[in-house]
């Protein structure tokens, strides 16, 4: 009796286990019911992307086509652009966008603790808070072809005096620039906190052998930065093809599409737009099974190379 | 050799100086270019290039029109609505997932984890979660933007790490005198965890605030359109039909429609940019708290 008894303590039967956590169990049940309807269920929702799938029909009723989707849209004429335009915006993204931050933060770090600092931390932050239709809207007022960013860089020669957003050639450049503008200042954050910890010491023991400013951030300051930047690089770079198609749906044309459309853009116009859910779905499909490999890679390089990772 | 020293490292000072503050202006430029944009005279602004360092010729004029816009109003009505019903339940669902997950000792809490970790790497994307929206019947609903999207299941991890920092003395004592996990919850981990509390919320109002996408894919019924989506209408989908405009309105009315814009963005934003200097200390927080790799 008391050996039966004290194996159910240690052994922890589900009986046993159920009861004592019961109120855990009750209340993981919203957030089990919130998540298998809009996250699991959602997910196996991709299998209309091998169905010719009409709302009339259901999933049940409609027809399947196999790979005919991928097929329909790798055959189009759209899929060369869209795959070019994303890797293109994203590729701008992350040579010009991702350092930015760093740079500022390293730039920050070497300015004395002092109230000016704190100032110029919250002005830079700032942009972060506009919404991003607030964002889009100024940036369309600054490129038109009287606005403020077409003026100067038309001073300095570099624009003609129209409207930026009216052509090709300039869209990624507007969209980088801004997507800089709205970040730099954010995303030093991260990177500030990280030269915090720092050890003072350091930077003591390198000015007694005599280091400049230069030599102490590139010896000190920036191998402090490393693990922090390459985890933010892997995210990064893993989140890469599922950038949101929100800004760019704000800013693109129809007359710019050669260079604005990108794969989550077109999701959303013949996907949502035209109804050709099952279309849709297919090339949203596609672009996460990119990202997927995207993130292993990057994870996988980054934990060969650095012993960092995020698994 | 030391005087040489001292005097390059004063030339970088103020080049680090410089360059940080000419960040910071281009930073803060644009806010204060709308901003006196907004009270000048319509047709000024309209014909004038380059910079402004103050309003030509103060003028009230587009905050009057834009004011009187019932668009705005129900915009800021609706975006009140999403924003309180909004940040409760996504509080609540949010609270009650971090509980469960910071509880130790039950059989499933590997799987209850790997259950809500997943979906941030697996989505099924815009188009499947619309079909889901659409078969529930809540398309063109308040309750589709209160609920879809509402659960940041990173928050959810954020705030799990803060539960878990609390010490265990403080829990075992309350589970030693019989409150059970709901009491725990209630008088212990709640009341010591308000900092993490405040900053998760402050995400999520700020997040409801600007968010529009999901607005514009679920609802039809402009009555229920929140801020954003009108203001997409006045300041974006304007734009790309502003020669149409041109030609049906006469050219006169141009000057007008920017100057809209520009206050109709200072109408928007100011709320949150009056806030945003109180608050910006505890979303700083949020970002270092984020950034906790466990």
């Amino acid at each position: 009796m008391a050996r039966a008894g004290s194996m159910i303590n240690n052994k922890h039967g589900w009986r046993y286990d159920l009861k004592k956590y019961k109120i855990i169990y009750i209340m993981f049940i919203p957030i089990m019911v919130y998540y298998i309807i809009f996250h699991y269920i959602p997910l196996f929702g991709v299998v209309i992307s091998f169905m010719k799938y009409k709302p009339a029909k259901g999933i049940l009723g409609s027809k399947w086509v196999g790979w005919g989707n991928f097929e329909k849209f790798f055959s189009g004429p759209y899929a060369w652009r869209l795959i070019r335009n994303t890797i293109m915006l994203n590729g701008l993204l992350l040579l010009w966008g991702f350092p930015a931050p760093i740079v500022f933060a390293l730039l920050l770090n070497e300015m004395a603790p002092n109230k000016y600092k704190k100032v110029c931390q919250t002005v830079s932050y700032m942009p972060h808070f506009i919404s991003s239709v607030v964002a889009c809207g100024i940036v369309i007022l600054f490129v038109q072809s009287n606005g403020l960013v077409t003026t100067l860089l038309n001073w300095l020669g570099l624009v003609p005096r129209a409207d930026l957003l009216a052509f090709p050639v300039y869209f990624r450049s507007v969209y980088v620039a801004s997507d800089i503008w709205q970040a730099v200042g954010w995303g030093s954050i991260i990177y500030l906190a990280t030269l915090s910890n720092v050890d003072m010491n350091l930077y003591e023991a390198a000015d007694i052998d005599g280091a400049g400013r230069i030599q102490k951030i590139w010896h000190i300051t920036l191998p402090a930065l490393v693990p922090v930047i390459v985890v933010q690089l892997i995210m990064r770079i893993g989140s890469m093809m599922s950038i949101g198609a929100g800004k760019v749906i704000l800013l693109y044309r129809a007359s710019t599409y050669e260079t604005s459309d990108i794969i989550s853009s077109y999701v959303y116009r013949a996907g949502l737009l035209n109804q050709d859910y099952s279309l849709g779905a297919a090339v949203d499909m596609f672009n996460a099974v990119i990202n997927i490999f995207l993130l292993c890679s990057a994870n996988y390089v980054s934990r060969r190379l650095t012993e960092e990772s995020l698994w | 050799m030391a005087t040489i020293k001292r005097k390059s490292e004063k030339t970088f000072d103020v080049l680090i100086y410089l360059l940080v503050t000419v960040i910071c202006l281009i930073c803060l430029y644009p806010m204060l270019y709308v901003l006196f944009a907004s009270f000048s005279n319509g047709y000024r602004i309209y014909s004038h290039v380059g910079p402004i360092w103050y309003p030509l010729g103060f003028s009230l004029d587009g905050y009057r029109v834009v004011l009187s816009n019932p668009d705005v109003w129900t915009g800021y009505k609706n975006t009140l609505i999403y924003v309180v019903f909004g940040t409760v339940f996504s509080m609540v669902m949010t609270i009650i997932g971090a509980f469960v997950l910071s509880r130790r000792g039950y059989k499933l809490k590997k799987f209850f984890t790997m259950f809500l970790v997943l979906t941030m790497y697996l989505h099924g994307g815009m188009i499947p979660t619309f079909m889901v929206v659409r078969t529930l019947g809540i398309l063109n609903t308040y309750i589709a933007i209160i609920i879809v999207g509402a659960v940041g299941t990173w928050n959810m991890i954020i705030m799990k790490t803060s539960f878990q920092a609390i010490p265990q003395g403080l829990e075992e004592a309350a589970t030693i005198d019989g409150a059970n996990d709901l009491q725990v919850l209630f008088h212990i981990i709640l009341p010591t965890s308000k900092a993490t509390l405040a900053v998760i919320v402050l995400f999520y109002m700020v997040g409801i605030w600007n968010s529009w996408f999901n607005s514009m894919i679920y609802l039809q019924d402009r009555s229920k359109f929140p801020l954003q989506l009108f203001l997409r209408e006045i300041l974006i989908s304007a734009s790309e039909m502003e020669g149409n405009a041109d030609i049906q309105s006469g050219v006169g009315i141009s000057y007008v429609k920017e100057l809209l814009k520009y206050c109709t963005i200072i109408v928007a934003t100011v709320p949150i940019l009056c806030v945003y200097p109180f608050v910006q200390k505890y979303f700083v927080k949020g970002v270092m708290m984020g950034s906790l790799k466990e």
